[in-house]
């Protein structure tokens, strides 16, 4: 029986910027289906880590799989067709447009009727609706039609969940979801997250341990570009060399 | 800058608004009640119609271009001297002249758009400096600074031909605009307008849902160069002229700024602006054209401070003010 | 063959000159668009004003030429800390197009105050006649004027690089041109610094204009005409350093020279394919930072 294929797989990872190394020799694995937190202190290359398998900055050696078929080189737009998706640690949407846009440019693009230059955006109804019922189960619908830039910071959280939602990933990627959300706000956060479909492998790099512990069924810790440890919750929570990465960094 | 214009995407209608049939009702009123003024308004349809196409890449591509008057120059040479050399047959001039200016904007910009910031500007510079050289130092294709005299002009369909008081210059026109305007709201409503404004909102979004967005910049690139040759080639037609004053840095910062001041990203600020700057500038120019630069200056800049959006940006501001 | 080399000769030597001018005139637009991030079109007015003012001050306060000179290049440089902190600041962090319209607004301005007061025809200050004439170098004779154009321009730049090396100005610059955020929080106080550069920046551009009015004539059209190679110069050059628009400059003085002397027919085309070609191959210029 052949093992079941990883959602996503690196391999001997490596990534040098200047003299200073991110990624080192990186073996990486996310199953299908996963609830996978990424941890580790500031600098100690989660987000560079995250940019090579998004395909935003290319490694410096190793090799990256999405679903068994290598992707090392491929550029960040035939990853995201291939089922990949990311949202961003700071907002990163079209602020002047509205909640709806937002997510329909991103279901427009997976259905592929970006390119149609004919018919109006507004006449393709399905796109419209597909938005409104994810925009609902994120409990967004009230602000559909509002200008982004005018919802408050926790809403525009959700909106950034969303958009990577409207691709239908297989493989999500969750750059610090409730970064920056007052605490108030990010119960909604973490309801969306435990509501997100099993089949979608999830990878969330985070510094709210709270999150973290209540989320990943599974945690991988990254210090200095090289991955400490890998384990369950529990695992993690009782390894000593954790306690000390930790016992001298400043989150929790 | 640009204006957020239409925020329901995906929402709302693209029917055409009452308002909308305002411009061509005008343009046919113009016809019947302006007949002294028809070739300063066939003038006014021509930098309409390049206007349009500036508004399709800034406005909506968010490319910042010094260099468009590049393809409206070009298509305004391949339409005369196609006429001197083949065939004056108008309609087939301005086919002739929409792809040639399509090719030669693809061409150049698949190259151009690989790059950002000052070294895109540069390059639009650049090139359309190489155009402005071509057609002032090889005289015997162009004219030089004579430019091309006497263009010959058939009529349109074999029937309709030219007078001398531009009615049909006019009628001409105002048909390839409608035609021009039709198409750019056409695009700017569609799926890939839309993706268009969010390459120009976001282009780092844009790539992260996948979306390919040198290429997708590159096809708007093209339209609206094709756009603008269009245009050169009714100019050169219909005023059975071409010379250097359609290529080089003057015309192309002056388009941009009649697009400013009518409204960029909103279509009808294409529309807005030519009429106004072209009117003001043929009364007040006369009188003294150095304070009217003076004066097109200051606004500008007064523009760029307080009024981003333009004529129809304060149009909307006074809407907003009074319900 | 001789006179093949005597006219290698005469195009290196007024390439050079025309070239040193370029410098002069660009290396402000080089800094300031390194420093600030800021497209100043606009660049151009300021060595057109350096050298009207020159003719003025000779004209209306009766001064001789070196000090009608300094005085031109200062007042322009005043002018322009006012014009900074008072419009150039408010777009610092505005988009391209802004800043591009706002400094297009600026140059349709110039250009037509330029001609209101001095007319469309081209304009000359009187040289002293010490700078007159011509001088025997090397057995060949050239014009004093321009050889005193290249030493003046030569010791401007030494003096430039000496001061942005070894002073603290200089290290400020290079350090805020390297990383803004950074500065600003190590305590340089990058307002001052952007008002006090752009100052040095505006008033070498005047000294340029006015010292090379011989190779650029002034005219009112100036800054639209030359808007154009000054960009070039900085942009195949590469904006924030100082060997950049160097280099950039001697390839676009002398390419120019010796295109228009050999090979007239063609005229710019050249230079505007080469900047092409360049900015193509290297985007941030031939010596400038990705």
């Amino acid at each position: 029986m052949m093992p079941p294929v990883k959602a996503i797989e690196t391999r001997g990872l490596c990534k040098t910027f200047g003299g200073l190394m991110v990624a080192d020799k990186v073996d990486f694995a996310l199953e299908a289906g996963a609830r996978h937190a990424l941890i580790g202190p500031n600098g100690a290359g989660k987000t560079s880590l995250v940019n090579m398998l998004t395909g935003a900055i290319p490694p410096s050696a190793g090799k990256i799989y999405l679903s068994g078929e290598e992707v090392t080189h491929l550029s960040g737009a035939a990853r995201v067709h291939r089922g990949l998706a990311r949202t961003f640690q700071i907002n990163t949407l079209f602020g002047e447009l509205s909640a709806l846009d937002n997510v329909a440019l991103a279901i427009a693009e997976r259905r592929g009727i970006a390119w149609r230059l004919w018919r109006a955006a507004c006449r393709y109804r399905e796109v419209h609706d597909e938005c409104m019922i994810l925009l609902e189960s994120l409990g967004l619908a009230a602000d559909a039609s509002r200008r982004v830039a005018d919802l408050d910071y926790g809403k525009q959280r959700l909106v950034e969940i969303a958009v990577a939602l409207g691709l239908k990933p297989k493989v999500l990627l969750l750059d610090e979801p409730a970064a920056g959300v007052p605490s108030l706000e990010s119960g909604r956060i973490l309801d969306v997250l435990d509501a997100l479909p099993a089949e979608v492998a999830i990878l969330i790099i985070e510094h709210d341990m709270e999150l973290v512990f209540r989320f990943a069924q599974r945690i991988t810790v990254l210090v200095r570009g090289q991955i400490l440890c890998q384990g369950t919750p529990d695992e993690i929570a009782a390894d000593a060399r954790v306690q000390e990465v930790y016992l001298g960094g400043e989150h929790g | 800058m640009a204006a957020s214009g239409n925020l329901q995407g995906y929402a709302g209608s693209a029917r055409l608004r009452p308002l909308e049939l305002l411009p061509w009702v005008l343009a046919i009123a113009t016809y019947f009640l302006a007949q002294g003024y028809l070739a300063l308004a066939s003038y006014v349809l021509i930098i309409c119609l390049f206007a349009l196409s500036l508004d399709l890449i800034v406005g909506y591509a968010g490319i910042v271009t010094l260099g468009h008057a590049a393809y409206f120059g070009f298509g305004a040479y391949v339409a005369g001297i196609l006429a001197v050399h083949c065939s004056s047959d108008p309609l087939l001039g301005l086919v002739a002249a929409c792809l040639a200016s399509a090719v030669f904007g693809a061409a150049t910009g698949a190259l151009i758009l690989r790059t950002q910031g000052l070294a895109l500007i540069m390059l639009t510079l650049a090139m359309s400096s190489i155009v402005f050289e071509v057609a002032n130092k090889w005289t015997g294709l162009t004219g030089g600074t004579d430019g091309l005299q006497g263009v010959p002009i058939a009529p349109i369909l074999g029937s309709f031909s030219f007078d001398m008081f531009g009615r049909t210059a006019y009628l001409y026109c105002l048909a390839v605009l409608i035609v021009g305007w039709w198409l750019v709201r056409t695009i700017v409503y569609s799926p890939f307008g839309r993706a268009l404004v969010g390459t120009r909102e976001n282009a780092a979004r844009m790539q992260a849902i996948g979306a390919p967005v040198y290429l997708r910049r590159l096809l708007a690139y093209t339209i609206a160069a094709a756009l603008a040759g269009t245009a050169g080639a009714l100019l050169t037609q219909t005023t059975q002229f071409v010379g250097l004053s359609v290529v080089g840095f003057e015309l192309s910062g002056e388009i941009l700024v009649i697009l400013v001041l009518g409204g960029v990203g909103r279509i009808y600020g294409a529309l807005v602006g030519p009429v106004v700057y072209i009117v003001a500038r043929d009364y007040f120019a006369k009188q003294s054209p150095d304070y009217w630069y003076l004066g097109i200056g200051i606004l500008l800049m007064l523009v760029v401070l307080f009024a981003r959006g333009g004529i129809l940006g304060l149009v909307d501001k006074a809407k907003a003010r009074f319900s | 063959m001789e006179t093949f080399i005597a006219s290698v000769v005469s195009v290196a030597f007024h390439g050079l000159a025309y070239g040193m001018v370029l410098y002069a005139i660009s290396v402000g637009l080089s800094i300031t668009m390194g420093l600030m991030g800021f497209v100043n079109l606009a660049h151009g007015v300021f060595a057109m004003a350096g050298g009207y003012l020159v003719i003025t001050a000779m004209a209306w306060l009766g001064l001789p030429w070196l000090p009608a000179l300094i005085l031109s290049c200062l007042a322009v440089a005043v002018a322009s800390t006012m014009l900074e902190r008072w419009l150039y600041a408010r777009f610092y962090g505005a988009s391209e197009l802004e800043q591009v319209l706002f400094t297009m607004g600026l140059i349709f301005a110039a250009v037509a105050l330029a001609r209101l007061a001095y007319g469309p025809l081209p304009h000359a200050a009187t040289l002293p006649p010490m700078l007159k004439g011509q001088i025997e170098l090397a057995g060949r004779a050239f014009p004093t004027y321009r050889v005193f154009v290249i030493i003046t321009s030569a010791v401007l730049v030494a003096l430039l690089w000496i001061g942005l090396e070894r002073t603290r100005w200089g290290a400020m610059v290079r350090a805020a041109v390297d990383n803004r955020g950074m500065a600003q929080s190590i305590g340089i106080h990058t307002s001052r610094l952007f008002t006090l550069t752009f100052a040095v920046g505006s008033g070498l551009a005047a000294l340029g204009g006015a010292l090379g009015s011989d190779l650029i004539p002034m005219t009112p059209t100036y800054p639209f005409e030359q808007l154009v190679y000054f960009l070039i110069v900085v942009s195949i050059g590469g904006t924030g350093t100082l060997r950049g628009p160097f280099v950039g400059a001697l390839l676009i003085g002398v390419g120019d020279t010796a295109c228009k002397y050999w090979l007239p027919e063609f005229g710019s085309f050249f230079i505007y394919a080469a900047t092409f070609g360049i900015l193509l191959w290297r985007p941030h210029g031939m010596l400038g930072r990705a």
